[in-house]
């Protein structure tokens, strides 16, 4: 059996064939039912709308889109790379600190970092407060400030807290390789940049290449940052659209068009991925690290490079919100916060294990029958990072509620009870939007790291007399602990931060912090909500913090 | 690790969930509002105290009509409360509400403020006014028109053409003036733009403050909510900074928008929710609330708070509110034809 074709079939084929591949088609086309509902919308359109649509809004937005891209893209992968390369091989000053802290952006959601950086770099904020005094100004006419409300500025505002994707992925992808190749190439006598030009690089390039797509796609869906900072992105165009022109069908025509956007990127990703596999046989290969230790200015440079990106992407958003929330300080025990904070929680937690869940059985699946099909299946269960989480919503709420209705219709006919909205009433809707949402970043983190546990390890236990079931209980699962705690936290971490769906799906009455803080955001009193605001940052660095003290990495 | 814990609670979540909440009895009413909860906590503490019945409420901004249609006859929503004509009469050109026929209420809103079929009316009104410099402009009267002059270039400061309030009043101009017309206009007051559209109404006070702007576009409450905002005391001195002018006062007046209220289609409890919309008709309600959100109260004889009552007489435009929700979908179009957000050619 698995023996005759030992490169296409692994230890677990069989298991595959049996429950693995039948379950994970179904869920894979589960998850699509937002996306297919949005294209029957989309279908509804008139030709006369898309028309409009076609030639004033998606040139422009479009554009707009590609650049913003582009640039987030770039600087995520510069800030993400270097500080990866900085910690893994380096020694220096606080670097053990700055090895978790640099993760710290990723708690901070966009809308509310694109307020903060407003706040601070606006005419009113402290930084041009420094330049007026300095230079002895008194108008916004005297003196050049660049605008933060500009492409440029969104570029900075998303790039500086979107960077740890890149970091932790590649900084993952260092690790695991070892320091062989490097010491082997520094032993031949190459220096650190070269070395980092001519080897590094190019064996993170696939670890790059996720972190940015995973960058490119928050970028792509973003709406409270580019709204807020009055940059026409074609998801802003999306609400726009929808919402003054009453065009739903045609909203849904451009969120498909950003699909085609995503399929793209995904596509590239999976071509650098395809392209090299790295498989690992010990359970850890951090033995025989010895980063080279840094002296004098160049260590000053690696400390101040890593602790920038702390100090601004975090350092900043949570300066201008103290201040703000530190009026509030008495409301911390308001029963209605600490009903938000356990509701929080309580979504994140159940969200991220049914992703987790959801994210092996299409990882196990793929390592069962890694066929180009299947690998284009699992593809699709992500497609729903990519769209707007309003949309996802609409797409969740339509369909589901018609099941709710006929339901509660077929049942009180019958047997004269009524269900009510029975998945949209209660959580359920906004759990499964949650799943379809962050399904990308659960599957992706769990198939990176199976793919470096070596199908020889599969096929010797089954050699051994294990069952399939059991190589995956008592092989795979145990050796996947790290990949499974970092799915379940970018998960968690996300549904803390997560508005869009949230406001539309939520049960009648439910609060999020998310929702607290919008609620105060929609009425340009963010300083009002900028306690609940601290309390998702605080939660989303909790699961950090959790990790650094398990991990000695 | 976080596997076995939160896999049972997600079970005892879904079985807690799954367990529907009809459990709405009649002295509740269900809100579904535009309007942030916190800003009606007021009128509805005081509606509760009347009358025993309790609220709930709902904030929704984005999807409120797809989430009505698609709940159908099971939705928990009894009232919606809205901010803007625009949505008030899509949601009932969606035939999501019901006509309601009530002397109380008949008697407290001015017809012109209500729907002439009986599926909507309005509470409070507000001007989409003109906030200018003290110290850089002179004259106390303006038009909308005035605003395309290219005297003003580089001195106007507006929120994105795209958000509601800019929409409703292009379309009143398209109303008033027709569309060529409107195309024009909107071309010379992007033109005459200091910066790229962005921010709310208070950014343009704000940038008015800091010199970026002379002018700005804005709705008459922000002026009141700056004014008195003891929580970011800044605020009141980027509202000091500037005076109201309300636009074409000489002529077909200020163009006003409405919020407003309607009865849902399928309210579960629509005796409680008859009783909420006489109560917020009413004119202790109106003026509780005018207070509250400095918008003007409808009914005869109430007053707005004393920081609007301050900016002096409003003379609304007296066209009717349905024309420019029809309008709604052109103008925005309008503002993607001129490219009105990419701001001023440089």
């Amino acid at each position: 059996m698995t023996l005759i074709n030992p490169v296409k079939q692994t230890g677990i084929a069989k298991f595959g064939t049996g429950y693995l591949m039948p379950g994970a088609v179904l869920f894979v086309l589960l998850l699509c039912l937002p996306v297919i509902t949005l294209l029957v919308l989309a279908l509804g359109g008139t030709l006369d709308s898309f028309r409009h649509i076609a030639t004033t809004v998606l040139p422009s937005a479009g554009l707009t889109t590609i650049v913003l891209m582009i640039g987030v893209g770039l600087m995520t992968a510069l800030i993400g790379t270097l500080s990866a390369w900085l910690i893994t091989f380096f020694d220096f000053p606080f670097k053990h600190l700055l090895k978790w802290a640099l993760m710290l952006p990723l708690a901070v959601p966009t809308y509310i970092s694109a307020y903060t950086f407003v706040e601070f770099f606006s005419y009113t904020g402290s930084m041009q407060e420094l330049v007026r005094t300095l230079g002895g100004y008194t108008s916004a006419r005297d003196y050049w400030f660049p605008d933060i409300r500009s492409l440029a500025g969104t570029i900075f505002v998303l790039g500086i807290v979107l960077y740890p994707y890149v970091y932790l992925s590649v900084r993952a992808l260092f690790m695991l390789q070892g320091s062989s190749i490097p010491d082997s190439a520094r032993i031949l006598g190459a220096g650190h940049i070269r070395l980092f030009i001519r080897i590094t690089l190019p064996l993170a390039r696939p670890a790059i290449i996720l972190g940015v797509s995973l960058a490119m796609m928050e970028t792509i869906n973003d709406i409270g940052a580019v709204e807020y900072l009055g940059t026409r992105t074609l998801t802003f165009s999306v609400f726009s659209v929808w919402l003054n022109q009453s065009d739903l069908a045609g909203a849904a025509q451009i969120a498909i068009f950003l699909l085609l956007l995503v399929a793209i990127l995904v596509f590239i990703e999976n071509l650098s991925r395809g392209a090299r596999r790295y498989h690992k046989t010990r359970t850890s290969s951090e033995q025989g690290f010895n980063p080279r230790r840094l002296k004098g200015a160049t260590a000053l440079v690696a400390t101040v490079s890593c602790f920038l990106p702390v100090l601004i992407g975090f350092g900043i958003p949570v300066l201008i919100l103290s201040e703000f929330a530190i009026k509030d300080i008495d409301q911390l025990l308001s029963p209605s916060l600490l009903e938000a904070i356990a509701t929080t929680v309580l979504l994140g937690l159940v969200a991220a294990s049914l992703a987790v869940l959801g994210g092996l059985l299409l990882s196990l699946a793929l390592r069962a029958k890694p066929g180009r099909m299947n690998i284009l299946m699992v593809r699709l269960a992500s497609l729903g990072y990519a769209v707007p989480g309003t949309l996802i919503a609409i797409g969740v709420f339509i369909p589901l509620a018609a099941f709710d209705n006929a339901l509660d219709g077929i049942l009180r006919q019958t047997v004269g009870i009524s269900t009510g909205l029975l998945l949209t009433g209660s959580g359920t809707a906004l759990i499964f939007a949650y799943i379809v949402r962050f399904m990308a970043m659960a599957e992706g983190s769990l198939e990176n790291g199976l793919s470096k546990i070596s199908p020889n390890l599969d096929m010797a236990a089954r050699s051994l007399g294990r069952s399939r079931f059991k190589v995956v209980t008592q092989v795979l699962l145990p050796m996947m602990r790290p990949a499974i705690a970092s799915a379940a936290l970018l998960v968690f971490v996300d549904v803390v931060k997560e508005l869009s769906a949230t406001i539309l799906l939520r049960p009648f009455g439910m609060n999020t912090l998310a929702t607290n803080v919008y609620d105060f955001a929609s009425q340009g009193r963010v300083e009002d909500g900028a306690l609940a605001c601290l309390i998702i940052i605080c939660i989303g660095i909790l699961p950090v913090v959790l990790l650094s003290r398990n991990k000695s990495g | 690790m976080p596997i076995s814990s939160p896999v049972l609670k997600s079970a005892l979540f879904a079985v807690a969930t799954s367990i529907a909440t009809p459990a709405m009895s009649a002295e509740t009413v269900n809100i579904y509002s535009y309007r942030q909860a916190d800003l009606i906590a007021p009128l509805l503490e005081a509606f509760t105290k009347e009358t025993g019945i309790k609220t709930k409420v709902q904030f929704l901004k984005k999807g409120m009509v797809e989430k009505l249609k698609a709940e159908g006859k099971n939705s928990p929503a009894d009232v919606i409360l809205t901010v803007d004509i625009g949505r008030l009469s899509e949601i009932t050109n969606s035939g999501l509400t019901q006509q309601i026929s009530n002397d109380n209420i008949d008697g407290n809103i001015p017809e012109s403020f209500r729907d002439p079929s009986g599926n909507w009316f309005g509470l409070t009104m507000r001007g989409r006014v003109v906030y200018a410099s003290k110290d850089r402009v002179s004259q106390d009267t303006i038009t909308y028109e005035e605003l395309a002059d290219p005297k003003w270039k580089g001195k106007i400061c507006t929120r994105s053409g795209q958000h509601a309030y800019n929409i409703a009043l292009i379309a009143s101009m398209i109303a008033n003036k027709g569309e060529e017309f409107t195309e024009t206009w909107l071309t010379g007051v992007k033109n005459n733009l200091a910066r790229k559209p962005n921010g709310n109404d208070r950014a343009q006070a704000k940038g008015i403050f800091s010199g970026e702007c002379d002018l700005g576009l804005g709705n008459t409450y922000y002026v009141g909510l700056m004014q008195n905002n003891e929580k970011d005391p800044e605020q009141k001195e980027w509202a000091n900074s500037m005076k109201v002018l309300f636009p074409n006062t000489e002529e077909r007046g200020t163009h006003v928008n409405l919020s407003g209220m309607a009865l849902a289609k399928h309210a579960p409890n629509k005796d409680a929710a008859l009783k909420l919309m006489e109560f917020l008709s009413s004119g202790k309600a109106q003026e509780l609330y005018a207070e509250v959100v400095h918008e003007y109260p409808l009914k005869e004889g109430t007053k707005p708070s004393a920081t609007v009552a301050g900016f002096g007489k409003i003379k609304p435009d007296t066209l009717s509110l349905d024309a420019i929700a029809k309008l709604r979908k052109k103008a925005s179009q309008l503002v993607d034809k001129v490219g009105y957000d990419k701001g001023p050619a440089s």
